[in-house]
């Protein structure tokens, strides 16, 4: 998965999770730990997908306007990439048997893949998020290292 | 998205009742069937009633959803049957739901939900803990359900081949 697709994907969750919600690109891009500019793009791309709403001025930002339940990972991911892209073969008159053989197998993968990611809504991984919880570790006494903040199995 | 993507447009739930199946249901069930696949199969429904719903009741679940009020009162909403199955393909006793389907005019109200949890329920009572269920990777509407429910792939994988003629 490209890092535009995983940070469109993870930007989607967080503004599904409360479609009422305004949420700036730089809050986002820090959530993530990912650039405002290069998050700023993705989200063109999702707002002319009419996935996210955009709102201008003091407390504007991003929200989600598309349908959690209706919203395929695979819909999101189609955006970026072409997902036929791992098994091309060429001109398939000149494809020999080896590469008829690896086709196969890439074409099974991307079949598996594609049925996986096109069967996860938003809703789903909105719901599924419930399983984690984010640890925070203890502050340094010593004043060394900030704290740092990751999601663990619950 | 085609017809078989996750669709959004919820309905209200009908009030129903989860029940096992009874002999009486069975034309409702090939009806159901037939609506939804097309291919009416009077005769594997009854053996599949036969095999589900008369013998080893402990641990075989052939569950209906009926209609409970209304014009529509004693309506077949939709239909869960699953097992327990021990040590096939080297697996620890786990539960298996094979046979899965509401009702295309009552879809999205829930009622997928309630046979799911039902069954669930008995298979957990039990004493087990995994359940299983195989779909069309081509039926992203049915594969949906099973995914919002918390389903995901399990550490089998079916293969397949065609046999020369």
């Amino acid at each position: 998965m490209q890092q535009s697709t995983r940070i469109a994907i993870l930007a989607l969750i967080e503004l599904a999770s409360d479609p009422e919600r305004q949420v700036s690109v730089s809050d986002i891009g820090q959530k993530f730990r990912v650039s405002s500019h290069h998050l700023a793009k993705v989200m063109n791309t999702l707002g002319r997908a009419g996935l996210v709403k955009s709102t201008r001025g003091v407390g504007g930002g991003y929200s989600f306007s598309g349908s959690p339940r209706r919203i395929t990972l695979l819909d999101v991911i189609e955006l970026f990439e072409d997902t036929s892209a791992s098994c091309k073969l060429g001109d398939p008159t000149e494809a020999t048997a080896p590469e008829w053989a690896l086709y196969d197998v890439n074409r099974e993968i991307k079949e598996m893949a594609n049925a996986t990611y096109g069967s996860i809504t938003l809703a789903t991984m909105v719901k599924q998020m419930g399983k984690y919880r984010v640890v925070t570790a203890p502050q340094d006494a010593a004043g060394g290292d900030a704290s740092h903040t990751e999601s663990a199995p619950v | 998205m085609d017809d078989n993507s996750p669709q959004t447009t919820e309905t209200r739930m009908p009030p129903i009742v989860i029940r096992r199946a009874t002999r009486d249901d069975l034309r409702h069930l090939v009806d159901l069937d037939g609506r939804i696949t097309g291919r009416p199969k009077p005769d594997y429904w009854d053996d599949l009633y036969e095999r589900f719903a008369t013998r080893r009741l402990e641990e075989r679940f052939f569950l209906v959803a009926e209609t409970e009020n209304g014009k529509d009162a004693g309506r077949i909403a939709g239909y869960v049957i699953g097992e327990v199955r021990a040590w096939e393909f080297g697996s620890e006793p786990c539960g298996w739901i094979f046979g899965f389907a509401v009702d295309p005019d009552l879809r999205l109200s829930g009622i997928g939900e309630r046979l799911f949890q039902d069954i669930t329920g008995r298979i957990r009572a039990t004493g087990i803990h995994t359940i299983r269920t195989m779909v069309s990777r081509d039926n992203r509407l049915v594969m949906a359900f099973f995914r919002s429910e918390g389903m995901r792939a399990g550490p089998y994988i079916q293969l397949e081949m065609e046999l020369e003629t």
